[in-house]
């Protein structure tokens, strides 16, 4: 028994997949019983919290994986009223171009807003200094291009799609993360989480940010995805790509964004990535996963972690815990 | 897939960080790049093996230290299960970590050092799993290898828990004994060559085996609605529903239900998950409820069954653990936080402090400071709908906020 209202979120499905939707009802005897999914059910749980106890909150939204799987349970969480906060994208204007397309086309079929602040609004006002150099990123001037949205807008949540089990720090991170005026982590002061409560009570001017998949790996976001056969952008499957190799790790030469030098070669590889941040900090993997099967397949035997690929992360032993207490998130 | 959380709990140096590292490295779940990470850092500090404990602790001070100061939770799962472990500090001045991590937790895993046996803290950790009725405890005997993989002292140290388990007040709680060695790797993952004597299951043989219950799977259907969904659009114009988890028992459509505090009845209509409608959901899940009648609902209340209902207060009496440097003392206003509900209150009453290591309680100065438990009582604003923590976890506990830091001061579990 299917509902008319359906047919918009169906669009969002990519219909080239004919796996068996493992979510339909799980008929025993006559009844029609609902099969306990623990990991959903509390992301659509702290949704609702957000909802509910924040005046302003927003989904930061950076047209990864993982915050396209949190565009799908806030779906789930609000359906059939839409889904009732806008996304903002932290723009480094070195994104994936396929990355941007995505992000368009989703936010017209869902019929959200969608706001976009530029990093490199930030550099032209003199506020940050673009880095230079071999390794030159944008990533860690997100962080104050992000602060400024906040200021802006009065937003008092903002949901992320980080989870604990990519990186140490973020393994000690809260499900409600209370953040000073500064947009600063307190590390060693945080609030204790006790069963599923939330405590979302904040002062002015501070603002909490949210992490709904919290517990989730990265491959039960794999297999959510294979699942409820959701669209992600191409660059997540293996493809031909022109790159050039540093340091072990394979980058981008497509789009000149990534410095390289004369002598560092380019070739052509398949590849696909993992994670998708700013093309200046993620590195491809080697790989034939042209589908969401092989690519569920191939996370299950990775030898290699996910963040193994950012470059960001590997600045130092602590370059995560130091990005998060400047109000990275 | 199915998930089971475990709370760890061991004193400094008893090796807990070792064992979770081993169970990581045993069952492939390190990768590459991580265990070059700790071969790294282990080589720096001058260690001439992998300090697996690099692998759990996540900030600079902890790394500096060696010590784990919060809860840190750490992932990694078989064909069989997800596991999630919430690896806590096991300092005595860390009771309010161990709460924190064992509340999330459907399975406890004790360390014990072979050589120190039974000591305070295995005292304290035993008696929070009490208190916060963690039904199966792994009794792990580590260092098996510092003693000679002696059959005789792992005996002892089993005789010596049990001593300890009569003065349990969970009956049901079920206690599990494994000698290991987390450094050799001795039944952990892989059976012990060198303890032939033991015939039981390894630690993660036995995790694989538990059937992980939900914290919110026991007693009788709660719902507490977080928010009324009333989408407005056409095609939905006179959809009104109830978002909420569900908390204990089942629910399924045509059950008779009450809505507290009204007091109004009605009938289930439709169970919504996303855009599918079910007959019938259990505890744990998100779901949307409408009712056959058009009754005022808003966030705060609780739907139940007519004929299960809970107790209706606006006094409650708890087991409290503080969380916070500010002390609790009788006068203080306090926000409870009860599932969807914040209710101002005061706290009348503040009983005796009970020892963690079982010996009693002592003479109560009308004050809890950080990290003791004691006997509470707390008028409230306006009344909340329970259950005693013994019949329904998720619906007998609640969190005390300071109403000036906002902060989460304290824990209470409802008698």
């Amino acid at each position: 028994m299917r509902r008319k209202g359906e047919r918009k979120a169906k669009n969002l499905r990519n219909l080239s997949t004919t796996i068996q939707d493992t979510k339909r009802p799980d008929v025993t005897g006559q009844k029609n019983v609902l099969r306990v999914n623990a990991l959903e059910s509390e992301a659509i749980y702290i949704f609702r919290e957000v909802v509910a106890q924040f005046e302003k909150p927003v989904l930061l939204f950076s047209g990864g994986k993982d915050s396209i799987t949190l565009v799908r349970l806030a779906q789930k969480a609000f359906w059939p009223a839409k889904i009732p906060f806008p996304l903002m994208h932290i723009d480094t204007g070195h994104n994936f171009p396929e990355t941007i397309a995505f992000r368009d086309k989703l936010v017209q079929e869902l019929g959200v807003k969608l706001i976009v602040r530029n990093v490199q609004d930030a550099i032209d006002d003199g506020k940050v200094m673009e880095e230079t150099g071999k390794y030159a990123s944008r990533n860690s001037l997100q962080t104050t291009t992000l602060l400024d949205a906040i200021e802006e807008f009065r937003f008092d949540a903002c949901i992320g799609g980080a989870r604990r089990d990519e990186e140490k720090a973020r393994a000690k991170e809260r499900i409600f993360s209370v953040r000073d005026d500064f947009g600063q982590w307190d590390e060693k002061n945080q609030r204790p989480e006790l069963f599923d409560m939330l405590n979302g009570n904040i002062e002015h001017g501070q603002n909490v940010r949210v992490f709904p998949i919290s517990n989730w790996t990265e491959l039960d976001v794999w297999s959510y995805i294979q699942e409820e056969q959701i669209e992600i952008p191409a660059i997540y499957f293996a493809h031909r790509r022109h790159t050039f190799l540093r340091d072990g790790l394979i980058w981008s030469a497509q789009d000149d964004v990534v410095f390289r030098s004369e002598d560092e070669k380019v070739e052509e590889r398949t590849v696909r990535f993992r994670t998708v941040g700013d093309m200046s900090c993620t590195a491809a993997v080697e790989s034939t996963a042209d589908t969401i099967q092989k690519v569920v397949a191939e996370i299950r035997d990775s030898k290699i972690s996910e963040r193994g690929a950012r470059i960001d992360d590997k600045r130092s032993e602590a370059a995560m815990e130091k990005r998060k207490q400047q109000g990275y998130f | 897939m199915e998930v089971l959380k475990i709370a760890t709990a061991g004193s400094v140096d008893d090796g807990k960080s070792t064992l979770i590292g081993r169970l990581l490295y045993d069952t492939k779940s390190l990768t590459d790049d991580k265990i070059e990470a700790i071969r790294n850092s282990s080589e720096k500090k001058g260690y001439d093996y992998l300090d697996f404990s690099m692998a759990t602790d996540g900030l600079v001070a902890e790394r500096e230290q060696g010590i784990t100061i919060d809860v840190a939770h750490i992932y990694f799962s078989t064909a069989r299960k997800s596991y999630i472990i919430a690896d806590t500090p096991g300092h005595v001045e860390y009771t309010r970590n161990m709460v924190t991590g064992a509340s999330t937790s459907q399975v406890a895993i004790i360390l014990i050092d072979a050589r120190k046996g039974v000591i305070e803290q295995t005292y304290r950790h035993f008696f929070i799993n009490n208190l916060l009725r963690i039904k199966d405890v792994i009794v792990a005997i580590n260092k098996m290898d510092l003693v000679g993989y002696d059959q005789s002292v792992f005996e002892d140290i089993k005789q010596n828990f049990e001593k300890l388990n009569a003065n349990s007040t969970y009956i049901e709680q079920n206690a599990t004994y494994i000698p290991v060695s987390a450094l050799k790797g001795d039944n952990v993952v892989k059976s012990s060559n060198e303890m032939p004597w033991y015939k039981g299951h390894t630690v993660l043989e036995h995790l694989e085996n538990l059937k992980g219950t939900d914290v919110q799977e026991d007693g009788n259907f709660r719902f507490p609605v977080q928010m009324v969904i009333r989408p407005k659009t056409d095609e939905f114009h006179d959809f009104r529903g109830f978002a909420g988890k569900i908390k204990g028992g089942d629910v399924k459509i045509g059950d008779a239900i009450t809505v507290l505090p009204s007091m109004t009845t009605s009938k289930v209509k439709s169970i919504y998950f996303y855009d599918t409608p079910y007959e019938l959901a259990k505890a744990g899940s998100s779901v949307t409820i409408t009712l056959e009648d058009e009754i005022n609902v808003t966030r705060g209340d609780m739907l139940v069954k007519t004929n299960e209902l809970p107790k209706v207060e606006k006094e409650i009496t708890a087991t409290v653990c503080w969380m916070d440097s500010k002390q609790l003392s009788a006068g203080s206003r306090y926000i409870v936080q009860h599932n969807t509900n914040q209710v101002v209150s005061k706290i009348a009453e503040v009983g005796n402090v009970v020892e963690t290591d079982f010996s009693g309680e002592s003479e109560s100065s009308g004050s809890l400071r950080l990290n003791e438990i004691g006997e509470v009582k707390i008028k409230l604003s306006k009344p909340v709908f329970t259950d005693a923590y013994n019949d329904n976890k998720s619906n007998g506990a609640f969190i005390l906020i300071d109403e000036q830091t906002n902060t989460t001061a304290g824990v209470g579990f409802i008698k």
